[in-house]
């Protein structure tokens, strides 16, 4: 694991894993296997993953079902550490238009959110800052109408600071 | 009283349920063991109430426990109105 991703216990922080190498706005897909593939770019670019993490990624999203689309207009993938994590990762990209990943209820998705475990414990604090920054439906709203990749990152970085979620030292 | 959160794999959405519920127990005072779960390893297993994603729901065909299925995974007030629901039947009976 790089020094920066560490934080404090073994367990980064969101804001140390989504960055500028990780997260991109506005993408143009037309297929859940390519908004797959564009956020599992991004991990492989950033070190985090080896490429046969992100076809992982795709296999378990047709063995186990949709239910990875969590809420409407977002889905939360990922493979189990096995399948060639690197160390802990997170990455988002954000859809110009919304495409079907087969869910009954929260199709179609504009907001594509992968990580990458290590194991049970090291991505916990960041998966629980998701969770939080989720959870609001106004962030939601500035996350989907972000404009590009810098806007996307510094909106981030702004939901989150002030709160519990702030980055650490 | 137990309660398992269940996913494909145990560590991403089941996770997930778990922190939320977490949260949502504690604020009401509930006590209760919140453990993720994979769908793979959890057949078998007894607990009180079973919390899983709507979609998975075909996956629990066979278990005759108490089952509670979340449509919005991030929405915590279907999570809690769901749960405390199952929480208070538990205890009618």
């Amino acid at each position: 694991m790089s020094e920066k991703a560490k934080g404090t216990n073994n367990r980064p922080n969101l804001l140390d894993l989504l960055t500028k190498r990780t997260v991109q706005a506005r993408q143009s897909v037309s297929t859940w296997e390519e908004a797959a593939d564009r956020v599992g770019k991004l991990l492989v670019g950033a070190g985090t993953v080896e490429q046969r993490y992100v076809d992982a990624m795709k296999q378990v999203f047709r063995d186990m079902g949709a239910y990875a689309v969590i809420a409407p207009g977002i889905v939360l993938l990922h493979a189990r550490p096995e399948d060639g994590v690197i160390e802990p990762t997170f990455g988002m990209v954000t859809l110009a238009t919304p495409v079907p990943f087969g869910h009954p209820d929260n199709d179609p998705v504009d907001i594509v959110l992968a990580f990458g475990a290590v194991d049970k414990q090291a991505h916990i604090t960041a998966l629980q800052q998701l969770a939080k920054l989720l959870m609001d439906p106004a962030a939601v709203e500035r996350i989907r109408t972000a404009s590009d990749d810098q806007e996307l990152v510094s909106l981030i970085r702004s939901l989150n600071s002030g709160s519990e979620l702030t980055s650490g030292p | 009283m137990r309660i398992a959160t269940l996913c494909g794999m145990g560590f991403g959405t089941s996770m997930m349920l778990k922190l939320f519920i977490d949260e949502i127990l504690t604020a009401d005072g509930i006590k209760a063991q919140i453990i993720p779960w994979d769908l793979g390893s959890f057949k078998g297993q007894q607990v009180d109430i079973v919390v899983a994603p709507t979609d998975m729901g075909t996956h629990l065909k066979g278990y005759d426990g108490r089952v509670v299925l979340i449509k919005n995974l991030v929405d915590k007030e279907e999570i809690r109105e769901k749960i405390i629901a199952a929480i208070r039947e538990l205890q009618d009976t």
